[in-house]
C-alpha cells in the first residue's frame, strides 16, 4: 500500500470574482522511500496540492473533492485536532520554499527545533536538545552550532537546519517546496544530494515540488507533470524523459538546455499558463498546444494508461 | 573585431558601516571588496557572459561598466572613450549608447506609467524627436521585442502583463535609444522556465539584427552556454577564468569552475548524478583569504604558494585565460 494516496483532489479558492480551481482532479501516489516530483509552471497548481495535503490553505482556500489516504487514512474527514496529533510532523511534514525567512529570527534555530519536539511528544527538555544534536549530526551540521541564531547561519546552513526540523518527529513523508531555489548552484547540489541520502538513510518517502525539472531528474523516482490545476502526465522519471507523451511535457524539457548538449537555439512554449479563474474550456494546455485538433477545444482528455503505469491526458495519445 | 567595451584593473571596495564606538575601537575602516582588480573586453556584436555565485561581484562590475556607480580605481573604456574622468552631465549623452535590463521586471516597471510611456521616457529624458517621432520609434521597439502589434500593448499597465512580456518591455526600453550595449543582469531567473527562452532568443537575435553588444549577467551555466561567446568566472571580485563559451564549459581548467560546472543538475534521468567537489560556501569579501581566493574550498591545493601568492590570469592557449597555480601559463 502507497504512504500516500491523492485520488481526484479538487481544492478551489473563494475570491470575490469567483472560484479559483486551484488543483482539479489530481491524482498520484507516494511509495515509501520514494521521491514524486510535482512540477510545472508557476500558478499550476503545485503547492496548493502540498497545502491541501496538510490541511494548512489560506483560509480562502478549501478541498471540495477527493481522497488524500495518507497510511489508508483519509486526510480530508480529519478534524484540525486530530491534524495536528497524528499527521502534522509526525506523519507529513514540509520544508517550506525560502531557507531565509522559514526561521523565526529572535529564537535560537536548535529551540526551535525542539519547540517543535516538545509539542508532539513528551518527552523532556533535555532528551529533545540531544535529538537536535543528533538531528544536526544527520543533516551535516555542527551540533554545537544548534544554540545559534538563524542570521548566524548562511543560506545552505538554514535550509539544511530547516530540514532537521522537518525530520525531528520521525515524518513517514517529507515535503520538500522548492528546495533548490534561492540557493547558489553550488549550495543547492549540496543541499540535493542530502535529500537523496537522507531517502535511503530513513527510508522516507518525498514530495518535491519545483519547476526545475533537472532537479527532478536528480532526485527523483516518479514525476507529476501538472498543468492549469490537473495532470498533464504522470510516470516514472525515466518514462518522462525519455518518452514524453504530452506536448506540454515536450516542450517544458525542450525548455531546459543542459550543459552537457551541443549548442543550440532554446526553444520556449508559447503564450502564458491560463487564468483559473476562467480556464480554457476542454483540455487546458489547447490555446498553446502546437497539435492542437478540433477535438482538443470540445473535450477534456482523459489519463490513460499507456503502459507501465504511464498517465498521460493528451488527445493525440486516446487517438493511438 | 572591433571592440566595445574595455575594462582594465577595475576596483570597487564598499565601505563597511561601522557605529561610534567601533569606529573609535579599531580606527581602521573595512571595505567590502566587491570587485577587485578585473580586466575585460567585449566585443561588437558578442554576448560576454559573467558567472559567479551571489557575491561573487557580478552585478557590481555590471553596474561598474554603466557608471551607474564609481569605481574605486581602474579605467573603463566605452567605444573608445575613458568614462572615469566624466562628470554626470558629461555621462549623459554617452547613455544613449549604453543601457540596461534589471532581474526583476515586477519592480524594474513603475506600476503607474502605461507601457508606452515606459518605452518613450528614455527619448523623453534625451529629448529625442518630436511627439509623433518617439510615438514611431516606441511602435518600432515594441516590434522588434515582439509585443505585436504594438497597439494592443501602447496603452495596458505592467499588471495587465504576464512575466515574459514585461521582461521583453524592459528590453524594449533598453532598445528604444538604439544602444551599441546593453546589460543584461540575470534578465530571465525571476522567469519561469517555459518562457526564459523567449526572451534569450530575443537576445540573441537582436545582437544578429543590429550588431548590438551584451553583458549577461548570470549563475546559470546551462543558459550561459548556449547564449554567450564568451564567458568570464568571477569569484569574490575576481575572474578566475575566461575564453570562449565552448573552453570554459567543455573544458573548464580552473578548479572551481570545474565544480561550478558539475554541480549544474543535467535533466537526464539516467546521466550520473552530480557529485559535488567542493565543501562550503562563498567566504565574506570583507577579508578575503589570502594568497589564492579560492584556497579555503579548492579539492586541488598545489601547495604553500596557494596560500601565499596570488595567482594571475595567464593565457594556456588560444585566448583561454585562467588563474590558478596549477597552471603557470608559458
Amino acid at each position: 500500500m502507497p504512504i500516500l494516496d491523492v485520488k481526484e483532489l479538487r481544492t478551489y479558492f473563494t475570491t470575490l470574482r469567483g472560484p479559483v480551481k486551484a488543483v482539479d482532479g489530481v491524482s498520484f501516489q507516494v511509495e515509501k522511500g520514494e521521491a514524486v516530483g510535482l512540477a510545472g509552471e508557476s500558478g499550476c497548481g503545485k503547492t496548493t496540492t502540498a497545502l491541501s495535503i496538510l490541511k494548512i490553505l489560506p483560509s480562502n482556500g478549501r478541498v471540495i473533492g477527493g481522497k488524500i489516504l495518507f497510511k489508508g487514512m483519509d486526510i480530508v474527514k480529519l478534524s484540525e485536532d486530530e491534524m495536528r496529533k497524528k499527521i502534522r510532523w509526525k506523519g507529513v511534514s514540509i520544508v517550506f520554499q525560502g531557507a531565509m525567512n522559514a526561521l523565526n529570527p529572535v529564537f535560537r534555530v536548535g529551540d526551535q527545533i525542539s519547540e517543535a519536539i516538545l509539542t508532539h511528544e513528551k518527552i523532556s527538555k533535555e532528551e529533545a536538545d540531544e535529538r537536535v544534536r543528533k538531528l544536526f549530526e544527520t543533516v551535516g551540521l555542527d551540533p554545537e552550532r544548534a544554540p545559534n541564531y538563524p542570521h548566524e547561519f548562511s543560506g545552505g546552513m538554514r535550509q539544511r537546519a530547516l530540514i532537521a526540523m522537518a525530520l525531528a518527529c520521525n515524518p513517514a513523508l517529507l515535503i520538500a517546496d522548492e528546495p533548490g531555489t534561492a540557493l547558489d548552484v553550488i549550495v543547492a547540489a549540496q543541499v540535493l544530494k542530502l535529500m537523496r541520502e537522507l531517502k535511503k538513510k530513513l527510508d522516507l518517502a518525498m514530495i518535491m515540488i519545483t519547476h526545475d525539472l533537472s532537479i527532478i531528474a536528480e532526485t527523483c523516482e516518479k514525476c507529476v507533470i501538472m498543468y492549469g490545476g490537473k495532470v498533464a502526465e504522470y510516470a516514472d522519471v525515466v518514462s518522462i524523459f525519455k518518452d514524453p507523451e504530452h506536448p506540454y511535457t515536450q516542450g517544458l524539457i525542450n525548455a531546459f538546455p543542459s550543459i552537457k548538449a551541443p549548442r543550440t537555439e532554446l526553444t520556449s512554449i508559447p503564450g502564458s499558463p491560463p487564468d483559473l479563474l476562467d480556464p480554457p474550456p476542454a483540455c487546458r494546455f489547447h490555446p498553446r498546444c502546437p497539435y492542437a485538433m478540433e477535438i482538443c477545444r470540445k473535450e477534456e482528455p482523459m489519463p490513460i494508461d499507456i503502459g507501465k503505469q504511464h498517465y498521460v491526458a493528451c488527445h493525440l495519445v486516446t487517438k493511438k | 573585431m572591433e571592440e566595445i567595451v574595455r575594462v582594465e584593473n577595475l576596483r570597487k571596495w564598499f565601505p563597511v558601516r561601522m557605529g561610534f564606538w567601533e569606529t573609535l575601537l579599531t580606527r581602521r575602516q573595512l571595505f567590502v571588496r566587491a570587485v577587485d582588480g578585473i580586466s575585460f573586453e567585449i566585443k561588437k556584436a558578442e554576448i560576454f557572459g559573467l558567472a559567479g555565485e551571489s557575491g561573487s561581484g557580478k552585478t557590481t562590475t555590471g553596474r561598474l561598466v554603466l557608471k551607474l556607480i564609481d569605481p574605486t580605481s581602474g579605467r573603463i573604456f566605452f567605444e573608445g572613450r575613458d568614462l572615469a574622468p566624466l562628470s554626470e552631465k558629461e555621462m549623459k549623452p554617452v547613455r544613449k549608447r549604453m543601457q540596461i535590463v534589471f532581474q526583476d521586471p515586477y519592480e524594474s516597471l513603475n506600476p503607474r506609467m502605461t507601457i508606452a510611456d515606459i518605452m518613450a521616457e528614455p527619448l523623453r529624458i534625451q529629448k529625442i524627436g518630436s511627439e509623433e517621432e518617439i510615438e514611431k520609434r516606441v511602435h518600432q521597439a515594441l516590434e522588434n521585442v515582439q509585443l505585436v502589434p504594438p497597439e494592443e500593448f501602447l496603452f495596458r499597465f505592467p499588471h495587465e502583463l504576464s512575466g515574459g512580456q514585461r521582461q521583453r518591455v524592459a528590453t524594449g526600453r533598453a532598445l528604444v535609444l538604439d544602444p551599441s550595449f546593453i546589460v543584461a543582469d540575470e534578465p530571465v531567473s525571476m522567469l519561469d522556465v517555459s518562457i526564459r527562452a523567449e526572451v534569450l532568443n530575443l537576445m540573441v537575435e537582436l545582437v544578429r539584427k543590429f550588431g548590438v553588444s551584451f553583458l549577461y549577467i548570470t549563475h546559470d551555466l546551462a543558459l550561459a552556454r548556449h547564449i554567450c561567446d564568451r564567458i568570464a568566472i568571477m569569484y569574490l571580485g575576481k575572474i578566475m577564468e575566461k575564453g570562449t563559451a565552448e573552453q570554459v564549459i567543455l573544458e573548464p581548467l580552473h578548479p572551481y569552475t570545474q565544480a561550478l560546472i558539475s554541480a549544474v543538475p543535467v535533466p537526464d534521468p539516467e546521466s550520473a548524478r552530480v557529485e559535488v567537489i567542493i565543501k562550503g560556501e562563498i567566504p565574506s569579501p570583507i577579508n578575503p583569504p589570502p594568497g589564492c581566493r579560492f584556497h579555503t574550498r579548492c579539492p586541488v591545493v598545489v601547495g604553500e604558494i596557494c596560500r601565499t601568492k596570488e595567482p594571475q590570469l595567464v593565457d594556456v592557449g588560444n585566448g583561454h585565460m585562467v588563474a590558478c597555480h596549477l597552471y603557470p601559463g608559458k
